[in-house]
C-alpha cells in the first residue's frame, strides 16, 4: 500500500507546499505503516534533478507525467490524472497541499475514488482507533477533529502546519501513462496573469503588509524595502487593496488571502477582525502601528507604537547591518 | 440565463467561537448568522447577470428552519426564488449530494456559490457537485462574464490570475471582487415574504463525523519595542522567531 502526494510546482521548482506534504507524507508512512511514499509531478516544466529531490522529503519514488497540454492546471484533467494515479498505485492515501489548484482538484478527485477527504489538515492523524484527523475551521479561529471512513481517504494540508524534513536519498522517477480525454479539457485557460519573480503571498515565510496608515500607495516604497531585507511577501489589508493603492492578489483577510507565515509584519494595519482572521495563524505577529489602542496590537508577539515612517525604514537598515 | 445560487448560513465574521458539550458542539448563543460572504458575492454576480441578460436566480441552502431569515435576506437581495434542503450541512459531499440532486432536475445555465463557508472552510462543495454532475467547475472565480454560451472567468492563482473560457453549463466557487456587495433595500425586503420557498427532505447521509472541537492557545502578552531600539526586534527575529 503506497502513499501518493500530488506535488505542484512554480517557476520551475518543486513549491515548498508540496515539500511539506511531501514530508506529512513521510511521517504518516513511518506512523501507519503503509510503505512507500510516491509523488506526482504533472507537466514538463520541472527540472528531472528538482523531482528527484523529492526523495530528501520522504519520497521514494516520483512518477511523472510530462504531457504540454497538462503545462497549465486544468482542474477536471489534473482530477483526472491524479484519480488515474491513484489506480495505478493502489494508493490508501492521497495527500496534497492546501493551494488554488489543490482543493479544487481534490474535490473532484474524492468523488471519483470514492475517497472522504479532510480539507485543512494541520496534523498527523490519530491512527488508535480508525482514522481521526485535525483540521482548521473557522478561519484559524478553533479546530475540529474528524473521522474519516472510507477505504480511501485524501487529506489537504494547512501551510506551515507540517516541517519540511530534509535528509533521505535520491527518488527514482517513472514515467506516468494516462488517458487524455477531451472532456477534461472543457475549460481553457486563455492568459495567465502572474507577478513574475516576486515571492508568492501564500507561499512566503515572511510577509510583510501594509494598511490605511502609510497614506497612499506613493509610500508603499518602504513596505517593498523591508519585505526585500527579510526576503518576504508583500500583503495588505482590504481597504488598501479597495481603493486600488495595491492589487487584490496581496489583500490578505477573511475575504482575500489567508495566510500562515513564520512570521507577519503589520504596519499601519489597526486590526479588524476579518483581517485578524486571515492571518491568525502566522506563526509569529509584529505589529507597527502609531495607536498603541490598535487592536492588533492583543494578537502581536511584539510591537511598536510609532511612526511608520520613521521606524519601518529604521528597521529596514537593521537588518540589512545584521 | 437560469441560475441557481448556494448560499451557506454562518456565524458571522466577528463572531467569537465557543463550544458547549464537553467541546462536541458549536455554542450558537449570542452568534449572529449571515449569508456565507464568499456566497453573498455570488449571489450579487447572479443578480447583475439577471439584470443583463433575464432568466432567474434560485437560491439553495441546505439547513435546519433556523436559515429561513437568512433565505429571506437572500430573496431580498434579488433572488427570486429559494429551495431549503431540510438538513443540518453535516459534512461537505453529503451537501454536495444534495446539491447535485438540485442541479439535476433543474437544467441550470450556471450554478454559482462561495469559495468555501466561513465555518468549515473546506472549498470542497462546488468541484464535488462539478463531478457528481459532470459539469466543469472553477473556483477560486473573482469574475465572471457571459457571452452567448460561454463563460469567460478570471480564477485568483497564488501571485496572480488566470484567465479561462468554458462553455455552460458551469459550476463556480466565487469569491470578491466578482460583483458589487448588494445590501436589501425596503422593497426588496418587502416583496422577500411573498417569494416562494419550497423546503425538500434531503437524500442519504453524512459519512464523515466530527468528534470534538479545540480552540487554539491563548495569546501570550504582547512584547512592547521601544521605538528608538529596533534592534531589540531584529535581535528577536535573529534568535528567537529565527528568521534571519
Amino acid at each position: 500500500m503506497s502513499i501518493l502526494v500530488f506535488v505542484e510546482s512554480a517557476d520551475g521548482e518543486i513549491k515548498n507546499t508540496s515539500k511539506e506534504a511531501v514530508s506529512y507524507a513521510a511521517a504518516l508512512a513511518e506512523k501507519s505503516g503503509e510503505n512507500e511514499v510516491i509523488a506526482l509531478s504533472i507537466g514538463t516544466t520541472v527540472s528531472e534533478n528538482s523531482l528527484s529531490a523529492l526523495g530528501k522529503y520522504g519520497a521514494a519514488k516520483v512518477l511523472h507525467v510530462p504531457l504540454e497540454e497538462l503545462n497549465q492546471g486544468i482542474i477536471q484533467a489534473y482530477a483526472s490524472v491524479i484519480n488515474q494515479a491513484i489506480e495505478k498505485t493502489g494508493a490508501k492515501y492521497l495527500i496534497l497541499a492546501k493551494s488554488s489548484l489543490g482543493d479544487p482538484v481534490a474535490a473532484r478527485v474524492a468523488i471519483k475514488a470514492n475517497a472522504e477527504l479532510a480539507p485543512n489538515v494541520v496534523e498527523l492523524p490519530d491512527l488508535s482507533d480508525g482514522f481521526k484527523v485535525k483540521r482548521s475551521i473557522y478561519t484559524g479561529k478553533a479546530f475540529v477533529w474528524m473521522t474519516l471512513n472510507s477505504d480511501k481517504k485524501i487529506v489537504t494540508i494547512k501551510k506551515n502546519a507540517v516541517e519540511i524534513r530534509e535528509g533521505g536519498s535520491e527518488a527514482t522517477i517513472e514515467k506516468l501513462d494516462v488517458q487524455i480525454d477531451s472532456s477534461d479539457f472543457e475549460a481553457k485557460i486563455t492568459k495567465t496573469d502572474k507577478a513574475e519573480g516576486d515571492i508568492l503571498l501564500p507561499e512566503a515565510d515572511i510577509v510583510v503588509s501594509g494598511g490605511r496608515g502609510l497614506k497612499g500607495p506613493e509610500n508603499w516604497g518602504i513596505i517593498e524595502d523591508l519585505a526585500k531585507a527579510l526576503g518576504a511577501a508583500t500583503g495588505c489589508s482590504k481597504p488598501v487593496s479597495d481603493m486600488n493603492w495595491r492589487p487584490h492578489h496581496e489583500h490578505v483577510g477573511q475575504t482575500g488571502i489567508k495566510v500562515s507565515p513564520t512570521l507577519y509584519i503589520a504596519v499601519g494595519i489597526s486590526g479588524a477582525i476579518q483581517h485578524l482572521a486571515g492571518v491568525n495563524s502566522s506563526k509569529h505577529i509584529v505589529v507597527i502601528n502609531k495607536d498603541p489602542e490598535a487592536p492588533f496590537f492583543k494578537a502581536a508577539d511584539y510591537g511598536i507604537v510609532g511612526d511608520a515612517f520613521e521606524i519601518v525604514p529604521k528597521l529596514t537598515e537593521a537588518i540589512k547591518a545584521s | 440565463m437560469k441560475i441557481l445560487v448556494c448560499i451557506t448560513h454562518v456565524p458571522d465574521t466577528t463572531s467569537k467561537i465557543a463550544f458547549t458539550d464537553n467541546n462536541t458542539k458549536f455554542d450558537p448563543s449570542g452568534v449572529q448568522f449571515i449569508i456565507g460572504p464568499y456566497d453573498d458575492y455570488a449571489l450579487a454576480r447572479a443578480v447583475e447577470l439577471k439584470e443583463q441578460q433575464g432568466g432567474s436566480v434560485t437560491l439553495l441552502n441546505v439547513g435546519t428552519a433556523s436559515t429561513e431569515p437568512t433565505i429571506r435576506k437572500g430573496l431580498a437581495i434579488g433572488a427570486d426564488d429559494a429551495i431549503r434542503i431540510n438538513a443540518e450541512p453535516l459534512d461537505a459531499l453529503f451537501v454536495a449530494k444534495q446539491i447535485a440532486a438540485i442541479v439535476k432536475e433543474g437544467a441550470y445555465d450556471l450554478v454559482l456559490m462561495g469559495r468555501e463557508s466561513i465555518d468549515y472552510n473546506g472549498g470542497q462543495v462546488h468541484g464535488m457537485v462539478g463531478e457528481l454532475v459532470g459539469m466543469p467547475s472553477i473556483s477560486p472565480v473573482m469574475q465572471l462574464d457571459i457571452e452567448g454560451d460561454t463563460a469567460k472567468l478570471a480564477r485568483e492563482i497564488e501571485g496572480g490570475k488566470e484567465y479561462l473560457e468554458v462553455k455552460l453549463p458551469l459550476i463556480a466557487g466565487c469569491q470578491e471582487p466578482i460583483a458589487e456587495w448588494k445590501i436589501p433595500n425596503m422593497r426588496g425586503i418587502m416583496s422577500a415574504r411573498q417569494k416562494p420557498l419550497q423546503v425538500k427532505e434531503p437524500i442519504g447521509e453524512a459519512s464523515t463525523s466530527s468528534l470534538r472541537y479545540e480552540l487554539p492557545p491563548p495569546k501570550g502578552q504582547v512584547k512592547m519595542i521601544d521605538p528608538e531600539h529596533v534592534e531589540e526586534l531584529v535581535k528577536a527575529l535573529k534568535n528567537d522567531i529565527k528568521v534571519l
